[in-house]
């Protein structure tokens, strides 16, 4: 059980958090055929765009509405038309995702009014999908902004289904899981004679695979067709706190039970979805997952030694936060200190004594003394800074390879996770390693056999006063 | 964006140095140079992003970004421009604004952020950025800077730059226009010299201005500041000293050039330290400008021996690469302002230049690409990707060089591809940065990867 404080500071230094919109983006990336665009001026768009090809090492498809001060102003009506429609002659997406920023928010643009006029006056548009998502930049974080658009998409989309199609899932993943993470459930979903269907869906958009054409908008992930299947579906899966809204909604909306996995690192995380899927589907738990599960006990056990006692510092946002300092505690590790980006109910949860909603400055500070420093690439300064290892977690990792195939769900993901946090704590060992220096005897015991030595053996008395020099 | 905004956006637009201003109407003019950007059809950043690039190579500064998180938070840390020194502007501040201020105005916090600021860290001075949001709010941010500065003792810099302005490259010049106002000229240096020159718009990306200093320091200049690249707060306030500039990186920072030769009469050139060829002329011209500004002419023979020497070891350093990179293809997509300069440096070493993209590059710029092509039709105005990947996949060239955001045209046809852009890990300037240019162009193009990664699979092939 944790405290949960929130940093009162005037200024923000070396931000962990990152804006709604840009998470909302993130989200539109998972959605095939589609045109990501945030509604405000070029630079919000322009930097999320890079922050997100510095991630994957991937085109990414984002654009702006390209708001000035004087349209701002006027209202954004005429830059979301000229824009759906620039964007339908370009790149002829099947949908068109916008989100909206800071400023067109200050404003107050009706963009859901501004969407139905652009349909009565153009009937041309209608072959594409228009989907918005109110997302302030000061308001909120990054997966606020995921779980949000992705609500959109629901509402947008999704429609009660009078037949149900047998042995077909939701699959909602919290934006904390990598395209590398979507593809592992897929397989376990898979293995169990279920079908999934996936929103968004990043493994088939952004798992940085080759392809024969050059497109302009996203490549992959889950098609319109499959969102409007999903109101079908016998079950939700959802995956994350930051879902809940999401799976509430399908139930609302078209009546799907769900259930939630507030993690899927860990071994007993995995056992209760592995059962559940089992429950679900009335196929008893395949061979390969009771292997690897077997296998991710021994890599705990051999693991173990050197997680124990050892104090980590974690930054993330709140869902992956609780994932991994879940799954740390679980090995044995001092989560001696907790900072996240926003509100969530897992932060009294935390196996730590508090969480702070705060920054990387703040983290940096209580990471003093720490083993480990675990958050996404901005770290690396304050890990430089303080001395030690940095395990690199969430979004923006830049500064390594493979951001989007790091794997950290089921039983092989949590291994992984496992060996890779393992191998720095044995990195460091050497730093600890003893010198003829290491144990030196306190001043009292030394006085205390030079006094004694007076009287008896000399060449004691002579040892006694050499170390006393 | 108030008054004050207003009259330097008309300042800045009718800048006299800048040649695409000159040719407009006065009501053109007005207008500025950031023409309406088309929505659904834009690309690039805003003009607070433009004013951080120019100013944040300052290193000893803290750089304080008024504003809600998505404009720090999403972009901080994410440039190469080095520091020999202090490490304070690679700390992200940020107001971080909530729902809260944006009903009652964020002056008050940005006011307690500078405090916060400079108790923890005490920086010689402190930068503030306004942004869009504050900025259409309200936010005073001249104002609170004043307060501040006369509260604390310290210079708190207001940069009135926001987003929604315009572009990139408006912002490089609302950047150095706050330089002007209030650093510029604010102190003076221990002693000057004959010999001080400032170096305006260069940012020492991955370390290129040292790649240059050594050349400087063999003449004997002295670099009394660098605008802004590995710049200490105090050499930019002392630069008005100088005795004469070179100006790089074309118009990005035309205005503190021509002001500074308005105000304190230190003439400047543009120049280029990209290619041999243009690293001797800019060398040549730093000596002849200080001549006339009355130093010893001894420092012309000086120059001239330096320049024989260091051409010759760079030449014979290159001799090996010439053959293995005759001939060889390559397509130049970068944002305009150094494509003369990058055309005229592979053209030294026999590289065949089949397109450079102008999209950015003013008319001057146009010309000089002519004036080293020949050929007017390599230009290429605005290629979309879907075209750049077409000409590479069918092998219309062997490389591409560009920015960071389009190497995925380059590397999906599974064609070479090199950094040329702000975010390259490598430096290119000087002689050395040529060498190094040539050598990351051979490695890229002769990897074996290329044909590895070429193969088709053996299963298609037997479809086939
Ligand atoms: S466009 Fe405006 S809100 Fe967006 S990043 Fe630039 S300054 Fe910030």
């Amino acid at each position: 059980m944790a405290t949960v404080k929130t940093q009162f500071k005037a200024a923000a230094v070396n931000p962990l958090k990152m804006s709604q919109p840009l998470g909302a983006a993130y989200a539109f990336m998972g959605m095939h055929r589609c045109m990501p665009v945030m509604h405000g001026s070029q630079g919000c768009t322009s930097f999320g765009l890079v922050l997100l090809v510095r991630h994957f090492r991937e085109a990414i498809p984002l654009q702006t509405t390209a708001m000035n001060e004087a349209t701002t102003v006027m209202g954004g009506f005429d830059n979301i038309e000229k824009a759906i429609l620039n964007i339908r002659e370009r790149a002829k997406p099947d949908l068109i995702a916008i989100c909206s920023t800071g400023l067109t928010e200050t404003k107050g643009d009706d963009v859901d009014g501004y969407l139905q006029l652009v349909r009565q006056r153009h009937p041309e548009v209608a072959d594409t999908a228009l989907v918005y998502v109110s997302t302030p930049d000061y308001v909120g974080a990054f997966q606020d902004g995921w779980a949000k658009a992705v609500s959109a998409f629901i509402k947008a989309l999704v429609s009660p289904v009078a037949e149900r199609t047998p042995g077909q899932i939701n699959i909602l993943p919290g934006c904390h899981l990598t395209p590398a993470d979507i593809e592992e459930l897929r397989e376990i979903v898979l293995s169990f004679g279920l079908t999934p269907l996936f929103l968004p869906d990043l493994s088939r958009s952004l798992d940085g695979h080759m392809s024969d054409a050059f497109s302009p908008t996203t490549m992959g992930g889950t098609t319109l067709a499959e969102v409007r299947e999903m109101g079908a579906s016998v079950a939700s899966i959802a995956i994350g706190e930051q879902m809940r809204p999401c799976a509430e909604l399908l139930r609302e909306r078209a009546g799907i039970p769900y259930t939630l996995f507030d993690r899927l690192t860990g071994l007993e995380a995995n056992d209760r979805l592995l059962a559940h899927l089992s429950a679900l589907s009335g196929v008893s738990v395949p061979q390969k997952w009771r292997r690897q599960r077997s296998q991710l006990q021994d890599a705990m056990l051999d693991a173990h030694f050197f997680f124990s006692g050892k104090r980590v510092a974690l930054g993330a946002e709140p869902d992956l936060l609780w994932a991994l300092a879940s799954m740390l505690s679980e090995m044995g590790c001092e989560i001696a200190s907790a900072v996240t980006t926003t509100h969530s109910p897992l932060l009294e949860r935390m196996p730590s004594a508090e969480v702070l909603i705060g920054d990387l400055e703040d983290l940096e500070k209580s990471a003093a003394g720490c083993d480990l420093l675990v958050t996404h690439s901005h770290g690396r300064q304050a890990a430089e800074r303080l001395h030690i290892s940095h395990y690199r977690a969430g979004l923006p990792m830049f500064d390594r390879l493979g951001a989007g195939h790091k794997l950290m769900v089921g039983y092989r993901g949590t291994r992984e996770v496992i060996f890779e946090v393992g191998n720095m704590f044995l990195a460091d060992l050497h730093h600890h390693h003893g010198t003829p220096q290491s144990w030196p005897l306190p001043e009292a015991t030394l006085k205390a056999v030079a006094d004694a030595g007076v009287k008896g053996n000399p060449s004691a008395t002579a040892a006694a006063t050499l170390s006393l020099q | 964006m108030g008054a004050p905004l207003n009259e330097k956006l008309q300042d800045v637009f009718s800048e006299p140095g800048c040649d695409k201003n000159q040719g407009k109407s006065d009501k053109e003019r007005k207008k500025g140079c950031t023409k309406q950007l088309s929505p659904g059809a834009a690309a690039g950043g805003c003009a607070f992003d433009g004013a951080k690039i120019a100013l944040q190579p300052i290193v000893d500064v803290a750089h304080l970004v008024h504003g809600p998180i998505a404009c720090e938070g999403n972009s901080w840390d994410n440039r190469h421009a080095l520091s020999s020194g202090a490490t304070t502007y690679r700390t992200g501040f940020t107001t971080d604004i909530s729902e809260l201020d944006v009903i009652y105005g964020g002056e008050k916090r940005l006011y307690k952020a500078i405090k916060e600021i400079i108790d923890k860290y005490d920086p010689p001075a402190v930068f503030v950025y306004q942004t869009c949001v504050t900025a259409l709010i309200g936010d005073d941010i001249e104002v609170v800077c004043k307060a501040a500065a006369k509260k604390f003792g310290k210079p708190v810099i207001p940069v009135n730059s926001p987003g929604f302005a315009g572009v990139k490259n408006l912002g490089n010049k609302l950047g150095g226009e706050a330089l002007l106002d209030y650093v510029i000229g604010t102190a003076e240096p221990e002693y000057t010299t004959p010999y001080d020159i400032n170096i305006i718009g260069e940012y020492n990306l991955s370390g290129e201005l040292w790649q240059v200093k050594p050349l400087l320091d063999a003449m004997g200049v002295r670099v009394l500041a660098c605008i802004s690249g590995d710049a200490r707060y105090q050499e930019v306030a002392y630069s008005h000293r100088a005795k004469a500039a070179m100006m790089v990186c074309s118009k990005a920072m035309i205005n503190i050039s021509r002001k500074m030769e308005e105000r304190y009469g230190i003439p400047f050139f543009e120049g280029s330290f990209y290619g041999i060829g243009d690293v001797s002329d800019s060398l040549r011209e730093i000596a002849r400008l200080l001549v006339q500004q009355g130093a010893p002419d001894d420092i012309i023979a000086r120059t001239e021996a330096l320049i024989a020497a260091e051409e010759a070891r760079a030449w014979a350093r290159l001799e090996p690469y010439k053959a293995r990179l005759k001939g060889k293809r390559v397509l130049l997509i970068t944002g305009g302002v150094k494509s003369w300069s990058v055309v005229a440096a592979l053209q030294e070493v026999g590289i065949e230049i089949v397109g450079t993209s102008v999209k950015k590059s003013t008319k001057e710029d146009k010309e000089k690409i002519k004036e080293i092509m020949g050929d007017e039709a390599h230009m290429i105005d605005d290629m979309p990707p879907r075209e750049m990947y077409k000409m590479l996949k069918e092998a219309r060239a062997d490389i591409m060089l560009s920015g960071g955001r389009s190497q995925f045209v380059a590397l999906k046809a599974k064609m070479p591809w090199l950094d040329i852009n702000q975010e390259r890990h490598h430096a290119f300037a000087g002689y050395e940065g040529m060498v190094k240019l040539v050598q990351e162009l051979d490695k890229t193009l002769y990897n074996p990867v290329w044909d590895q990664v070429r193969l088709p699979a053996p299963w298609d092939v037997a479809a086939a």
